[in-house]
């Protein structure tokens, strides 16, 4: 069997074993063994990938498989993957694995609660693998619509509101995306043929110019609002700050990560033209993500919601970095992708645990956690000392990469608009900072929290797994950056040669 | 015409010969309990729906009156399927004290209903199509008014026979201005002879508006509502599943064969109507609190995209109508045998009676979950590759921002659906319904059902049969 179709039919294997579990103790073994095969196999595809490379294999798209669907339709089940898509599957891996781990108590309907959750994954897992539009827009869809249970269900605060919100603003996006792709797909053979829906057939075509003009902001902003784009992108504090603490993990690491992937998979490959003409306009929209978004969680009291409008500021980043569309920033992105879903998932699950124990997320009522709770606090610096981007961690890297880049070009308006991302990085320094300080350190606030207990071996496996990731990434960026650039090739070769 | 050419019309023989026995039975039964009827129908209708799948010889009859080819076909075995499950889940409601000496009446006015939207959906001429409606119509306003000890039942009888009146006699002023100014009521001719002066183009509207009121497209909606909260259950499932899909059927073999010459006129009063069905159909269920109405509200506007595959004008258009059709069934009657099996036990029918559901029945909680999934288009169910198929079917003519608005009115109807969800799963109450169990013919349906969500989608062979024997403009 493709080892990509283990990726989707392991997870689904895990829901239905789930399902037969008596209670708690036995859905979460079941969901963590699960979960950690997934992760193996996402670990091995990555070595199997980096030998074939080796070997010299040069085609686009490795682990290649194509199976008929809808014959009359050209509907395929097509599947195969680049160094992105891997790199995106092992993240999901990883953040799908320190997810359950962080959820570990789940006591109030666990079951329903692995299973919805694992669902989700299975719809991430599937959209990176899939190069047809029809599958990988199922699969998005998959993704999203657990959401409202899991919020709804097991979040906290206004949840029903968050939940309905975020189901209905992403469905809403997901109607622009559909429009897109029926009209990618009618446009897909302008010199005759059969039309289709493969991301690769497409890619050898062009599509014409006004058809492009139509349907790339349409699938543009279908993926934005995933990515939190502006003025899309208020349904993501709500959305993390009442979400539980593992769906907040994945939604944030990995789900807004769709929003980027489609961006430049789908909409700036398949439409170049198009996404040269109009990328002016979303330069300025994400540029106002990045500052508003780091603006936004100056202000904020509540741990979840600071790191919602960060992840805002950060997830902007990655599309303002694709937008200038040369090789440095996009390899940038990717890493900022990468290296973002690892440092929030991180954030979100240390904030779940200090949750657990101090029973508030307020900043003003928490301080000198350091003193009683020192291994989540240490953890909890070193996430933030990655986003605010420290070099020997993952985010300097990946935002070092995407402002060489952007820089590269000469003209004013790119260089201005660059300058003031770039200021992002010092108001990311005042909230990271200003919650370390108030938190972590200075004398001990509440007198309730002089006895917490520091971490379970359950929370130690999900951190330390996350940190080991960040360090590697921040440690030997190369290893990585070689992978994505490859396979950046073939994007930047039409959006340079076709655009110009 | 020999005796083997009746074999045509073996759906409606079938379903002449079950009524008879049906009725035979009834009289011979003697006063002993009659609830075994109930069961020995479901079982004879079984082998009918099943019958109606052997392949067999096309053709037509009494001179191009009755036509029957493969997609004809496979529109009454989507009928055929419906009514199976339907009649699986009245089975406890019919077997109640008020009811259980009326059984036979119930299934015999269900069939000669569905004898007369066979007919309609065979007709080759306009003679046999009003027949055929007629035949279809009056039986069901004595099924709405079935339950005769409510008032509103009765109540919903009396407008429904009132409402078919009245558009049936806008149709057949329509049909009449046809047959003035072509000399003719057979299709074929009709259509040949059709030029698109103003008398022909009124006749057109006056059949729109009276097929409107039967598929109930907004502005001539307004009958459903009431007909559906007041009628029984089962007859309101059957009300918006098999009538609705009858009437839609051949509203779409009629456009695309009889006026296809004025397709340049009716492409802008669909593309109007279309808009004002889905969204008016929206915005009310957004406002509904009894599930009934609700599922009356959205079957409206279910209707608006069932009409995305008429105004294509194109093959893909009417294998995605017939598609969806199926998909519907198996959708709708998921939420309505959930609907009718808590309104039969508890008498609740409102969307608070539902909070916190999923504690108490989590069973009958999923099944709710997956139909309405399957109704607001979520994959991986079917409803979402049904739904895709009608946009398809209008984005291949370049109606892209008809289809964007579409889509977005799914996403409004997601909403309302998502409201019952979060009743049976997100909220908590003590005065939940409390845990019951189903009878044997309850659980079948529901299981048929979800069974058809999923098979239905995933597996490419259905549609791809249904398309092979579609035709286009």
């Amino acid at each position: 069997m493709n080892i990509l179709t283990l990726l989707i039919i392991i997870p689904v294997i895990t829901v239905i074993a789930i399902m037969f579990s008596k209670d708690l103790k036995q859905a979460r073994v079941v969901s963590a063994i699960g979960m950690g095969i997934q992760l193996g196999v996402a670990i091995f595809l990555m070595f199997s990938y980096l030998a074939a490379r080796k070997a010299g294999d040069t085609t686009e798209m490795l682990f290649f498989q194509d199976v008929m669907w809808f014959k009359s339709l050209n509907i395929h089940y097509t599947i195969g993957v680049d160094g992105i898509a891997v790199a995106m599957i092992l993240l999901t891996g990883i953040v799908m694995f320190a997810g359950i781990f962080a959820s570990w108590n789940m006591e109030f309907l666990s079951r329903e609660f692995f299973i919805s959750l694992i669902l989700l994954g299975t719809g991430v897992f599937g959209f990176f693998i899939s190069l047809d539009l029809f599958t990988m827009f199922l699969f998005y869809e998959v993704a999203v619509i657990p959401m409202y249970l899991l919020i709804g269900i097991w979040g906290s605060g206004p949840k029903e509101y968050s939940a309905m919100k975020l189901t209905l603003m992403l469905m809403g996006a997901s109607a622009f995306l559909l429009v897109g792709i029926l009209g990618i797909y009618f446009n897909s053979a302008p010199q005759g043929g059969a039309l289709t829906f493969n991301i690769i057939e497409i890619a050898k075509v062009q599509i014409p110019v006004e058809a492009q003009r139509l349907f790339f902001p349409l699938t543009f902003v279908g993926f934005g609002v995933l990515g939190a784009l502006f003025p899309f992108h208020t349904w993501s504090p709500d959305g993390h700050a009442s979400a539980p603490t593992a769906v907040s993990m994945l939604h944030a690491g990995v789900l807004m990560k769709l929003g980027g992937y489609g961006c430049f998979r789908v909409a700036m490959y398949l439409m170049p033209e198009a996404a040269n003409e109009m990328a002016w306009i979303f330069i300025i929209l994400t540029s106002i993500s990045v500052v508003y978004g780091a603006f936004g969680a100056i202000v904020q009291k509540d741990l979840k919601y600071i790191n919602a409008y960060s992840s805002v500021s950060h997830c902007g980043l990655v599309i303002f970095a694709l937008l200038m569309m040369n090789k440095t920033s996009m390899d940038g992105a990717i890493l900022q992708m990468i290296s973002h879903g690892l440092m929030t998932a991180l954030f979100f699950a240390l904030i779940g645990m200090i949750y657990g124990r101090t029973h508030t997320r307020n900043i003003n009522e928490m301080g000198g956690l350091m003193r009683v709770i020192p291994f989540l606090s240490v953890c909890y610096v070193i996430a933030g000392l990655a986003s605010l981007g420290l070099p020997g961690l993952s985010g300097f890297v990946a935002e070092m990469t995407v402002f060489v880049g952007s820089f590269q070009h000469a003209d004013t308006f790119h260089r201005v608009v660059t300058v003031i991302v770039c200021s992002s990085i010092v108001i990311t320094a005042v909230y990271i900072l200003r919650v370390v300080g108030k938190i972590l350190l200075g004398p001990i606030i509440d007198e309730h929290h002089q006895h917490l207990t520091d971490a379970t071996w359950t929370e130690k496996i999900s951190t330390v797994t996350l940190i080991l990731a960040i360090a590697a990434i921040g440690i030997a960026p190369l290893w990585l950056s070689n992978i994505i650039s490859d396979s950046l090739t073939p994007i930047i070769d039409r959006l340079t040669l076709l655009g110009h | 015409m020999n005796i083997e050419n009746l074999f045509l019309m073996r759906h409606e023989l079938l379903l002449i010969a079950f009524a008879m026995v049906v009725l035979f039975l009834e009289v011979s039964w003697g006063t002993k309990s009659k609830t075994p009827i109930i069961n020995i129908s479901i079982i004879l209708f079984g082998i009918i729906t099943l019958i109606g799948f052997v392949p067999a010889e096309t053709g037509s009859l009494f001179g191009g009156s009755f036509v029957l080819d493969n997609i004809r076909i496979m529109m009454k075995n989507v009928l055929n399927i419906g009514v199976f499950i339907i009649l699986l889940q009245a089975s406890y409601w019919l077997r109640t004290d008020d009811l259980k000496t009326r059984i036979s009446e119930f299934v015999i006015l269900m069939i000669s209903t569905l004898i007369g939207m066979n007919f309609m959906i065979s007709s080759g001429d306009f003679l046999m199509f009003y027949l055929g409606l007629e035949l279809a119509t009056i039986p069901i306003a004595a099924l709405a008014a079935y339950d005769r000890l409510r008032n509103r039942s009765g109540e919903a009888g009396i407008k429904l026979i009132l409402m078919s009146a009245l558009s049936s006699g806008i149709l057949l002023y329509g049909l009449s201005m046809i047959y003035g100014t072509t000399g003719s009521i057979y299709f074929d001719e009709v259509a040949t002879r059709i030029s698109g002066n103003g008398l022909q183009t009124m006749a057109f509207l006056f059949f729109f508006a009276g097929m409107g009121f039967k598929i109930a497209i907004v502005p001539f909606h307004l009958w459903t509502a009431d007909v559906y909260e007041g009628a029984p259950v089962s007859v309101t499932s059957y009300l918006s599943v098999i009538s609705k899909g009858a009437a839609i059927f051949i509203f779409t073999i009629v456009m695309f064969t009889v006026f296809k010459n004025l397709a340049a006129i009716w492409h802008n009063v669909l593309y109007a109507s279309i808009l004002l069905t889905i969204t008016v159909g929206n915005l009310f269920a957004l406002r509904q609190q009894n599930l009934k109405r609700f599922l009356a509200f959205s079957s409206i506007s279910q209707a608006g995209f069932l009409l995305l595959g008429v105004i294509g004008g194109n093959q893909m258009g009417m294998a995605s109508i017939v598609f969806y059709v199926l998909v519907y069934i198996f959708s709708n009657l998921a939420a309505f045998g959930v609907v009718g099996a808590i309104s039969n036990i508890t008498g609740k029918e409102n969307i608070d009676d539902y909070n916190g559901l999923y504690h108490t029945n989590p069973k009958l909680s999923l099944v709710m979950l997956i139909g309405l999934f399957s109704l607001a288009g979520i994959p991986p169910v079917a409803g979402f590759f049904g739904k895709f198929f009608l946009f398809m079917a209008a984005a291949e003519k370049g109606l892209y921002i008809l289809v964007l608005l579409a889509v977005i009115n799914t996403i409004i109807s997601l909403y309302y659906y998502l409201l019952v969800v979060r009743a049976m799963f997100l909220v908590k109450s003590d005065t939940a319904i409390p845990h019951f169990k189903n009878d044997t013919t309850t659980r079948i349906s529901l299981l048929l059902c979800v069974a058809g969500i999923f098979v239905l989608g995933l597996a490419s062979f259905f549609f791809e049969y249904i398309r092979e024997l579609s035709f286009g403009m």
